[in-house]
């Protein structure tokens, strides 16, 4: 995993409340047995037409999303199947982070384990940015701040071994292996019982 | 020690390390459930780092979401949607033979959706922790299971360490007073749950079902009710276990046989919130006020009463929502005109759902508009119908009687809805083009389905009023 410690980009915004993660990424392209490759698929069936063009409607394919590296969504983002194609398809198309006041549990573990910062942020605060497309933002990681272009700061929490992991560009399975005496330990202890 | 609950005591009895201010807790999982799709990704991070699969043996694997509910064709082989959709298949098959992992494949008795499946061998027990990488494990819980989704990153965490990095989530009580009325089941009470608590309601949360309803219901109707669990946002769903429970597991092929039978029984047990346990949130359900449920927006939160108004869009997402319907603010979902019928899915494959589907078209036939797919969870439970004639029923209604799998829930194999149909399904999720692309899904009881797809229109079973044609009326 690459290490996040900033991001910094203009925000596309994604206002729909409820966005489940076949709206991100629909099963029919989870038949691949590989993670890589899967951006063109992010949300398909907005971005595309029947006919394979592009749906000039949709936020991410007008100009002032083009390298967009933050995504602002409605409420209750990620909800639904736990599939890691989800933030494979976000992190491939480029995103860095996701921020909304809800994420779904399965949706966020998985975004945070793929170095997609999943950051949830109050009502208020969620309201500016849904209000404020486009606008520039700076994420820094390691002090959970968001910084604005009017100067102004929104803090956000992060459990910290996510963050450890995020900072370091590590991922979690090291820790666990790590741990192999403590887990047989715990087996040995249930058979005797 | 102070009074825990159930979720409490699943969680305490699974701490490898506990929780500290720098890293969660280390939970060890008891069963870890494969299939096809969320695997394949974890099994080349374990070749990539020379690791293995721990425990093989606390590992089952089935083929359920790309694989066709078509025969095999003349050679004997399944007929695949895609290339890919084979390639995914027999590379489940290839890494369950190199990593020992026993695989209820084509072969098998036990074939079936994954969650169908655990239970029906046996292999889903109370007090266990049960993870799979998919989000509807939560139906487990309905045996007093810790059990929920993951992401293919924690199923390959699982195959090398069988365990998982948790931080515990919180617990919410839903206790349902009062009986179900008569002609109201499971899924309905699970509808009109989230349609309270909506889609989000359960989120960071483990829900345990509590009260009369709940313990009245069947294990296959239980089952219903965990397995939406997520549909709430919850991480989670448990009911307690009982006798009902115990009977249900007894004899089953993977269920403790014996003097440990009697063993497990009595630990099983101890498995209840203890009186005086205190719930993050409670929320009361009054049961005698459900009726037949359905959806009409587009995710599981937008349920209502069959026969009640559709309320007014609310914001502009629901606006959204009732245009892709294309459903009417004040008028109720019956009546609307339907394209397919999906009977099966993790909800609703099982062998109750299927005699609750077939004892509203035994004797009838569907509305010619109408296509209907009845799905069976397993192999297993396909025979059982078989034994019972039920199979008959559903083909001399005129509904087509498939091979097991996801089907039409997940429509990844090739079973889809065009743009535009609208499809009664028994399954859990009614998002915006889950049953194909433009699809239309109205979220109902397996009795429902039945019932509309004999009217040609969303109804219930007792709005068919007129007696059942006699057999030879039918055929
Ligand atoms: S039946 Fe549907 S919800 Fe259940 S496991 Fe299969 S795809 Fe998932």
């Amino acid at each position: 995993m690459t290490a996040v410690t900033h991001v910094r980009s203009r925000t596309a915004v994604l206002a729909h409340e409820n966005i489940d993660t076949d709206r991100i990424i629909p099963a029919r392209f989870l038949t691949t047995t590989e993670r890589a490759g899967l951006g063109r698929y992010a949300f398909n069936d907005w971005r595309w037409r029947a006919d394979g063009t592009p749906n000039p409607e949709f936020v991410l394919n007008q100009p002032m999303a083009r390298g967009c590296e933050i995504l602002v969504a409605g409420r209750n983002f990620g909800c639904g199947s736990s599939r890691e194609h989800a933030p494979w398809a976000l992190v491939d198309y480029g995103f860095r982070a996701v921020l909304s006041s809800e994420i779904a549990d399965i949706f966020r573990n998985n975004a945070l384990k793929n170095g997609l910062l999943a950051v949830v942020l109050s009502e208020a605060e969620h309201r500016y940015l849904l209000d404020h497309p486009g606008i520039e933002l700076a994420i820094d990681v390691a002090a959970q701040t968001i910084e604005l272009p009017d100067g102004g700061r929104f803090t956000f929490a992060l459990d910290p071994f996510a963050k450890h992991c995020l900072i370091a560009g590590v991922d979690q399975l090291g820790f666990l292996v790590g741990h192999e005496r403590d887990i047989a330990r715990f087996e040995q202890a249930r058979e005797a019982a | 020690m102070a009074a825990r609950t159930l979720f409490d005591k699943l969680w305490d009895a699974h701490v490898v390390r506990p929780e500290t201010d720098a890293t969660p807790a280390i939970l060890y999982v008891d069963l870890h459930l494969i299939h096809e799709v969320t695997s394949p990704q974890a099994f080349a991070e374990l070749r990539a780092r020379g690791l293995t699969v721990r425990r093989p043996e606390r590992t089952l694997a089935t083929l359920d979401h790309s694989t066709p509910t078509t025969p095999h064709d003349d050679l004997g082989q399944p007929v695949y949607a895609s290339e890919e959709a084979a390639a995914q298949v027999a590379e489940l098959e290839r890494n369950c033979a190199e990593f020992g992992i026993r695989l209820n494949g084509w072969d098998s008795e036990h074939r079936g959706i994954v969650h169908v499946i655990g239970p029906e061998l046996g292999a889903t027990q109370p007090g266990m922790t049960i993870v799979c990488g998919d989000s509807h494990t939560s139906t487990h819980g309905a045996f007093g299971a810790l059990a929920f989704g993951i992401g293919t990153t924690e199923v390959g965490h699982v195959f090398a360490t069988q365990c998982l990095l948790q931080q515990k989530p919180k617990s919410l009580a839903i206790h349902v007073d009062g009986a179900l009325p008569a002609g109201v089941g499971a899924k309905d009470l699970i509808l009109h749950v989230i349609g309270k608590i909506g889609v989000n309601g359960g989120t960071g949360h483990v829900i345990e079902y509590r009260g009369e309803a709940i313990r009245a219901l069947s294990m296959d109707e239980r089952m219903t009710v965990c397995n939406m669990s997520i549909e709430a946002g919850a991480r989670a769903g448990l009911i307690a276990p009982d006798e009902t429970t115990f009977a249900y597991l007894k004899g089953r092929p993977l269920a403790p046989q014996g003097a440990a039978w009697d063993r497990a029984v009595d630990a099983w047990k101890t498995l209840r919130s203890d009186d005086g346990a205190t719930y993050d949130r409670e929320v009361r359900i009054d049961a005698r006020a459900v009726r037949p449920t359905v959806t009409y927006g587009t995710h599981p939160g937008m349920a209502i009463a069959l026969d009640a108004p559709v309320p007014a869009a609310a914001s502009l997402q629901e606006r959204r929502a009732l245009d892709y319907m294309r459903v009417e603010a004040g008028r109720p979902v019956a009546g609307m005109p339907v394209d397919v019928v999906f009977v099966g899915s993790c909800t609703n494959s099982r062998i109750g759902d299927l005699r609750d589907a077939a004892d509203v078209l035994r004797g009838r036939r569907l509305d010619p508009r109408v296509r209907m797919l009845v799905v069976p969870g397993s192999v297993a439970i396909k025979r059982e119908a078989e034994r019972e004639g039920l199979d008959q029923v559903f083909r001399a209604a005129g509904a087509e009687w498939r091979e097991p799998g996801c089907s039409m829930c997940i429509a990844m194999n090739g079973d889809l809805a065009q743009p535009g149909q609208l499809v009664v399904s028994t399954s859990n999720r009614n998002f915006e083009g889950r049953q194909g692309p433009g699809a239309r899904t109205v979220l109902a009881s397996p009795a429902v389905a039945a019932a509309s797809a004999v009217a040609g229109v969303v109804a219930s079973p007792q709005s068919l009023s007129q007696q059942p044609l006699s057999q030879e009326q039918a055929a």
